[in-house]
């Protein structure tokens, strides 16, 4: 952060502090360090991915996924579970990040809008599925450190049939 | 070389009095066979009328294997019509949905159909003048499906001209629609919040027997329910109970508590768990609702509406609702390995928007290819499909309180675990495939 310590109050991200925290977040999915992914949202923090193009009500349009930390500390816990038959064996992802652009900054409002198209693969036994998307990072300095909002991750096809997505984007 | 086609005897001996042959699941002549017979002799869900609201709304879908166009008629009712052109095969309508007016115009070569299939104009129509045309099946416009039967909103088609009328094709099995749509204070349901399409590699029975089978969710789901319940169980004392945690934790109920939740059992493979109580009873109040009901249909009745609390009901061929969350589910057959599962929602008009809310989220949860339920579901289908192939067993096992004097009997309610609804299917399932051999 630009003022020297991060615990002060209005402490501000760079434009690189901003890039390197998505890109780190790609990696840890890709790492399947996902107890340490959770900690990078904030605790009113939730993940979206929508069902419909340019969706823009979470509640009453369905999405694919709209979860809050719960739901997505569900998700880690289960995938660790030794009677979890879906991932017995596992699935694998990879994500390719084209640069993260820096959408809009508020420090004001302590608010960061980051904009990223990726290409993401999830893989199991044979099979390799490959998805194009963009991910939408809504981020906020929390006791100095960088933390997710909302990740919004918006399919191209959004709309289409889908097999088994297990893992995150 | 065809083991089945015209062979109504060998297609019967597939399904014993408690066991299914495997043939049933994974062979691709049976699967032709299905979509040429069980597909056409049985009332299939096309769509529901709220998708087709105004006079030229329409809607693509398929029965079976058939492309079919649902669209109103400037008559104001729901007509289906198979959805290609008598001249070269183009599919008429093309998008999912849409309004066409009053006519639906070929795109390759104009030819024009009112919205009830009949021939309006060519746009160059000398040339047909004594080459028969006027006799052939072309002239007569889009094939439209004489029986089709809006049931409260639910519109229906059955493909061959004869075969059982749609009362006595579902009986009292209908009552499940009428709870559904009696929860709303104006008795009107509204397509809404989207549609989620999950592909499965296997075949479309598998769905229709998961429906009823009550000995599944504290096995298969325990990753995902027992997680939610483990985690909700740390919570601090006093923590509100999230709406997600409402939903999850049912799923871990105990055998004890499914065998007591029965089961009613329909004649032609239809069904229902939860008779008695559910996995959906206890989800919290949604403020106001009551008193919406109540003023819509006095008190007594709006506490009997609320007070069924009906699980899975299943109608024979594909398809299962839920009234106590106005969900349904539709099992499209693409293949005999392969299967498009839609999962729709509805509005209860005039009720709140929460009631909306919690359905959506039910849908996306336990329904959406991201649902950590149905990748659970979908593992167990995807290894039965390739399981079923090992010799030695050829047959699928049913005899779950399996009693022969059920062969006699109709309209019953029985223990929760009973596997006769699934036993039921696949008798149907033999009627039907042969009912026009």
């Amino acid at each position: 952060m630009k003022r020297n310590d991060p615990r002060i109050e209005g402490a501000v991200p760079s434009d690189k502090e901003l890039v390197d925290f998505v890109l780190r977040e790609a990696r840890m999915l890709d790492q399947q360090r996902f107890e340490d992914w959770l900690t990078l949202f904030a605790d009113d923090g939730y993940y979206w991915m929508p069902l419909e193009w340019g969706q823009t009500d979470p509640k009453l349009v369905c999405s694919l996924m709209y979860e809050d930390k719960l739901l997505l500390s569900v998700r880690v816990e289960r995938l660790k579970g030794e009677r979890t038959f879906s991932q017995k064996p596992k699935s694998r992802s990879h994500h390719v990040l084209q640069m993260p652009h820096v959408e809009s900054r508020d420090e004001a409002a302590n608010s960061y809008v980051m904009w990223t198209s990726m290409h993401y693969v999830e893989t199991r036994n044979d099979e390799q599925t490959l998805y194009a998307a963009w991910a939408t990072h809504h981020l906020a300095v929390e006791d100095g450190k960088l933390r997710i909002k909302l990740k919004r991750v918006d399919l191209v096809n959004c709309d289409a049939a889908f097999g088994n997505i297990q893992l995150f984007m | 070389m065809s083991r089945y086609a015209g062979d109504a005897e060998a297609i019967r001996k597939l399904v014993r009095e408690a066991e299914v042959h495997r043939d049933v699941f994974v062979d691709e002549e049976l699967f032709q066979l299905e979509m040429e017979h069980l597909f056409a002799n049985t009332w299939v869900y096309v769509g529901h009328d709220s998708q087709v609201a105004n006079e030229g709304d329409f809607y693509t879908t398929t029965i079976g294997s058939q492309p079919v166009v649902m669209v109103r008629h400037t008559d104001g009712e729901v007509k289906v019509l198979l959805n290609r052109c008598p001249h070269k095969g183009v599919k008429i309508a093309g998008e999912t949905c849409g309004n066409t007016g009053k006519v639906f115009r070929c795109p390759y070569h104009a030819w024009r159909f009112r919205t009830d299939g009949s021939l309006l104009s060519l746009p160059w129509t000398q040339g047909y003048d004594d080459t028969g045309f006027k006799d052939s099946p072309a002239a007569k416009g889009m094939t439209r499906v004489k029986n089709v039967h809006n049931y409260r909103g639910f519109v229906f088609a059955r493909l061959n001209d004869e075969g059982p009328g749609f009362e006595e094709f579902f009986g009292d099995s209908l009552s499940s629609f009428d709870n559904m749509v009696d929860r709303s204070p104006a008795g009107k349901l509204q397509v809404a919040g989207g549609v989620l399409r999950y592909m499965h590699n296997c075949n479309w029975k598998m769905l229709v027997d998961n429906q009823t089978d009550t000995c599944h969710p504290m096995v298969a789901h325990e990753s995902s329910a027992g997680t939610a319940k483990a985690m909700w169980q740390k919570a601090p004392e006093g923590t509100p109970k999230p709406m997600a945690v409402e939903i999850f934790v049912p799923f871990m109920s105990p055998y004890e508590d499914f065998d007591k939740m029965g089961i009613r059992v329909w004649e032609n493979g239809h069904g229902h768990t939860g008779v008695h109580h559910s996995i959906h009873s206890d989800y919290s109040a949604i403020p106001g609702y009551f008193d919406q009901m109540t003023a819509a249909y006095g008190e007594e009745r709006a506490k009997a509406i609320l007070s069924e609390a009906r699980h899975n009901t299943v109608y024979f061929p594909n398809i299962m609702i839920k009234g106590p969350i106005q969900l349904l589910r539709l099992f499209k057959p693409i293949s005999a390995n392969r299967t498009l599962v839609e999962s729709w929602t509805f509005r209860l008009v005039d009720a709140p928007d929460l009631l909306l809310e919690r359905t959506l989220m039910y849908n996306r949860l336990i329904n959406a290819p991201t649902s950590v339920v149905g990748h659970d579901d979908l593992e167990m289908y995807e290894r039965a499909q390739e399981g079923l192939h090992a010799n030695g067993n050829e047959w699928v096992n049913m005899h779950r309180l399996f009693d022969p004097a059920e062969l006699t009997q109709k309209n019953v309610i029985t223990v929760g675990t009973n596997e006769w609804v699934m036993r039921n299917t696949y008798r149907a399932w033999a009627h039907y495939m042969t009912l026009d051999m």
